[in-house]
């Protein structure tokens, strides 16, 4: 099959675009993320549902995102969340924040504010004292990236 | 870097068995390491690496901080009262510096 000057153009402008739209394949950074979450679960692939993470659909502001997670967890002696990780898949570094809970926290809920570079992923890993894990994702749309200088 | 200054939110009282909600924010510009100044260079990364919170010297949430959490950390978090006590919150900087406060809560 030959190609006019004029398919190929479009031909490679659509490639581009599926590239650029969709989230699968734009991501470049989902490597590091996989790593993170394989380090903190211990190579296990962690379960949906249980923890709930609560981000706002949109960020204005990339430079302070408020971002929630809770599990849900009786938090006695015997059953508690142990930790939460906290990643963003496309920041230079998907590292944000580890919260470690206790019994004494009564509740396994956290909120604090983040930094997110562009629009991407915001994934929260939590991990029970018996050493089950669960994850749960949800894209936030930054209109200002956070990361710059 | 003016010395951070730390604020607290706790309840002054609560019912034995209840589950607070604690509010903290210290201030603190959380240097990323990946701004550049006005020539280019690397402003070096200096943040708050780790925050404890402690009611009556048993640890109730902790948490390690990386470069992506915002400037002037903001954490909220929940602790189940079953004694009157004091609250011990603890920052550490990345130069090793330790910003602490303490509040004191009663029960009814």
């Amino acid at each position: 099959m030959t190609l006019s000057r004029r398919q190929a153009l479009g031909l490679s402008a659509g490639a581009a675009a599926v590239l650029a739209f969709s989230p699968t394949f734009a991501l470049s950074a989902t490597d590091d993320t996989d790593a993170a979450i394989k380090a903190f679960t211990g190579g296990a692939t962690p379960a949906e549902g249980t923890v709930s993470l609560d981000t706002p659909e949109i960020a204005e502001n990339g430079n302070t995102v408020p971002v929630g997670v809770s599990v849900e967890s009786p938090m006695t002696e015997d059953s508690f969340v142990e930790s939460v990780l906290i990643l963003a898949d496309g920041n230079p570094n998907p590292a944000v924040a580890t919260f470690h809970f206790t019994a004494l926290s009564g509740i396994a809920e956290a909120k604090t504010r983040i930094r997110l570079a562009k629009t991407q992923n915001v994934i929260a890993v939590a991990k029970m004292n018996d050493g089950s894990t669960f994850i749960d994702r949800k894209e936030v749309k930054v209109t200002i990236g956070g990361c710059g200088g | 870097m003016a010395t951070p200054k730390p604020r607290v939110k706790v309840p002054k009282k609560a019912a034995k068995g209840e589950v607070i909600t604690i509010k903290t924010l210290i201030s603190h510009p959380m240097e990323s390491g990946q701004r550049k100044d006005k020539e280019g260079n690397l402003i070096p990364r200096q943040i708050i690496n780790k925050f404890t919170c402690e009611f009556n010297g048993q640890l109730v949430f902790s948490c390690d901080m990386d470069p992506a959490v915002s400037a002037n950390p903001y954490m909220q978090f929940s602790a189940k009262v079953n004694e009157p006590g004091t609250f011990k919150f603890t920052w550490v900087d990345d130069d090793g510096s330790v910003y602490e406060t303490e509040n004191k809560i009663a029960v009814e």
